[in-house]
């Protein structure tokens, strides 16, 4: 056979004996007797009495590799360290390339007991990075699997390199189920919430299209994207002569936008002319870089700074820090720099869920808004990003880090004498906070369920000398870690999932701790018990991959959003307001979220309901994460 | 508005009503006020001993009877209304009764674990 004859040998070739004699058992590639069937491919019929085993698997002529192969060395030219994913049969030639060819090293693989997992597992660890790891799902059903953390990622402009399998010939699909897996048009589903996608057309186009993807994620507004990679191509055979045209791409050296310099000039002329600028920020602490900029500026200029806590943007114990009383700081505002704001609306109006649905501004009439940042650069029509329409006085799309030292410095040359008293006066609206704080933490101290205040309180007593990173949602726990620890890094806390789709918490966690385990850092997950039960797998996914973890189950019995939700419409409805439990409580029984996680190789204490148990609880969970193995503790809490 | 902002308000009520006073409220019956608390989803907002939290201000003690009604059946802000049809005045006069029962949170003086670093 020609070396041309030989260059381009199919998939379906090697499968060419399968249907020609059924009752021969397949041979695996070294020799020994061939796996089942796959369990996820039953054999089907395709007419009565006839079955479709599997075929016979043909090695690799000598010298040949497997387009999966160069598939492994691009990514690992795209430095992707870690590929999450749920095993799957339309990427089985790209999952044995990265075990064995890759050496199961950058990337290595995590194992995913659902898809969602894989690509929150993406979203947690670019929080902590900045950049993408990769999520590997199987076609079609796999995609639909991980389509809500997708959403999560998109709307909270946190990049994840999603990868999914296709098998978009008719003519080589495997049989049985693999057609219920192909799509012409995969992206199609996503394609409103990923910035990029492609579906290579050829094994020879994989690697371009591989990188635009990796590109697309990690610029301007940081995002999803998604990279189909058909079986075909996977499973193709390369001759050695044809791998000069399977090139490995080289990815530059990637910056983020600034604002030009005119517009910065012009914005600093502002601050520095207005009686009581203010600075909300939203989710600009993203690097170590960025919160100490946003501190240079606001002292530069004697702002007060409003974190509505889409990141950790602040410091939180900053005498500049005026988020616990933003309502008068906002209303004496003459002019707001919204740094990137997602919903600019939100941030300056307040909008009730009453009947009537009326906004009220949080601003005088008089006051100018200038937004600096990436959120437009990543907005899509067919999904909201903002509450509604918000015009700012001037609207820069550039990243506000990139720009933040320029807009210092210009501040700094107009800064004024007057600046100083300003300083004072932010300062003494503060000073009380610290003891309010405490007032009301002391609240329901003793109470059971637990107050949110006290299990905040009982864990910052044991990792206050730690390097820590709180890497859930806190508004449930009334953002008690945010109020009564220190916050002095982007990383102490990591902000929302963005999309607000409910099972992010406990994944994201995990993927946040897969990333601070490199870093020697202590990573805490508080999480909703509803929202917990979406992905109770993850915490097995810690286990195997010994991914240190303390993982606290807020259990107040509940959605308890939800059951918030129905009283409201019960009491407006003037009937049945006992009954809003009815398809909210997770109760009768109450589920042991301890035992699960034994039942998962992992060390779990609870329910614990006696605050007094509490602080020996989590001491000893503590212990077991700090030797490098995740620990789960479920505390029966109060609702919020 | 914020939880802050709803008990800075719900102060400034109880300085124009009046603090709160078992002698001015109608008797009633904290006991069955206690499950009713629960039962009718106070407790959802206000939390179990009425401590308050994001979604919801401290309303333990609580204001004056008056003004606690008022809120009760024609709510300022979020507050879904408890018409007399659903919560009855004498469901409310237990409810209010068990809010009187809630024992004073303690001094933050008093507790290691919140006294700052």
């Amino acid at each position: 056979m020609s070396g041309a004859d030989q260059s381009k040998i199919k998939r379906r070739q090697f499968l060419a004996g399968a249907a020609a004699a059924p009752a021969v058992a397949a041979v695996a590639l070294n020799g020994s007797p061939a796996r089942a069937q796959a369990a996820s491919v039953p054999a089907v019929p395709n007419a009565a009495g006839e079955v479709n085993p599997p075929g016979e698997a043909t090695p690799l002529p000598e010298g040949y590799t497997c387009g999966s192969d160069h598939m492994v060395d691009v990514l690992k030219a795209l430095d992707i360290e870690y590929i999450a994913s749920n095993p799957a049969s339309t990427f089985r030639s790209l999952q044995e390339s990265i075990i064995n060819y890759g050496g199961n090293s950058k990337p290595e693989f995590l194992t995913a007991l659902h898809e969602d997992s894989a690509v929150h597992y993406g979203i947690g660890y670019a929080r902590i990075t900045g950049k993408p790891m990769a999520a590997l799902v199987h076609g079609v059903v796999g995609l639909q699997h991980a389509t809500m953390a997708i959403y999560n990622a998109f709307a909270d402009q946190t990049p994840v390199y999603v990868i999914a399998g296709n098998s978009i010939s008719e003519w080589t699909r495997r049989p049985g189920a693999e057609s219920a897996h192909a799509s012409i048009d995969q992206a199609q589903m996503v394609r409103d919430f990923v910035k990029w996608d492609e579906q290579p057309p050829s094994l020879r186009d994989f690697s371009n299209a591989a990188a635009r993807c990796y590109q697309a994620a990690v610029t301007g507004s940081p995002g999803p994207t998604l990279l189909v990679a058909d079986a075909d191509h996977q499973e193709e055979a390369v001759h050695p002569e044809h791998m000069e045209q399977l090139h490995v791409p080289r990815m530059g050296r990637i910056t983020k936008v600034g604002a030009d310099s005119g517009v910065v000039q012009e914005i600093a002329d502002m601050l520095c002319n207005a009686e009581n600028p203010v600075i909300v920020v939203d989710r600009f602490g993203t690097s170590m870089e960025s919160v100490p900029l946003l501190v240079e500026l606001a002292e530069a200029l004697q702002a007060p700074v409003i974190d509505t806590r889409g990141r950790m943007n602040f410091p939180n114990k900053h005498p500049l820090n005026h988020t616990e009383i933003a309502g008068p700081t906002l209303r004496a505002a003459d002019l707001v720099l919204a740094l990137e704001a997602r919903d600019l609306f939100g941030m300056v109006n307040n909008l009730a869920d009453t009947v009537e649905r009326n906004a009220v501004s949080r601003l005088r009439p008089q006051t100018r808004v200038v937004r600096l940042g990436t959120t437009t650069l990543s907005q899509r029509s067919n999904y909201g990003a903002s509450q509604r329409y918000a015009a700012a006085d001037i609207e820069i799309s550039a990243s506000a880090e990139a720009t933040l030292p320029y807009l210092t410095e210009a501040v700094k040359r107009g800064a004024k004498a007057s600046f100083r008293t300003r300083g004072e006066r932010l300062r003494m609206a503060t000073s009380g906070l610290a003891e309010a704080t405490r007032v009301e933490a002391a609240r329901a101290w003793e109470a059971s369920p637990i107050s949110t205040a006290r299990l905040a309180a009982e864990l910052w007593d044991q990792i206050k000398n730690d390097e820590y990173t709180i890497a859930t949602e806190c508004q449930f726990q009334s953002y008690w870690p945010n109020r009564l620890w220190t916050m002095n890094h982007y990383y102490n806390y990591l902000g929302t999932s963005g999309g607000f789709g409910v099972g992010y918490n406990a994944p994201s966690a995990v993927g946040a701790a897969l990333a601070n385990r490199a870093l020697g850092r202590l990573t805490i997950g508080i999480v909703g018990d509803g929202d917990y039960m979406m992905q109770p797998g993850v915490i097995w996914t810690a286990a195997h991959h010994q991914i240190p973890i303390l993982m606290i189950i807020h259990n107040n019995r509940g959605y308890h959003q939800e059951t918030m939700h129905i009283q409201r419409m019960a009491a407006r409805h003037n009937r049945g307001i006992d009954r809003a439990h009815i398809g909210t409580a997770i109760n009768e029984p109450n589920i042991d979220y301890a035992a699960v996680a034994k039942g998962m190789g992992v060390f779990a204490e609870g329910p614990v309901s006696n605050p007094v148990d509490l602080g020996p609880a989590l001491r000893r969970a503590l212990d077991v994460v700090r030797r490098g193995e995740p620990a789960l503790v479920d505390v029966v809490t109060q609702p919020r | 508005m914020s939880a802050r902002t709803i008990s800075i308000v719900f102060g400034a009520l109880a300085l124009f009503t009046g603090s709160a006073s078992a002698q001015t409220a109608p008797a009633g019956n904290a006991d069955h006020g206690g499950q009713l608390f629960v039962a009718v989803g106070c407790y959802q907002c206000h939390g179990y001993v009425g401590q308050g939290g994001a979604a919801g201000p401290m309303i333990a003690p609580p204001l004056a009877f008056e003004a606690f009604e008022l809120q009760l059946r024609t709510p300022r802000q979020v507050m879904p209304p408890y018409s007399a049809d659903v919560l009855p005045a004498r469901d409310a006069a237990d409810i209010y009764a068990y809010l009187l029962t809630i024992p004073a949170s303690p001094d933050p003086d008093s507790i290691p674990l919140l006294q700052g670093e």
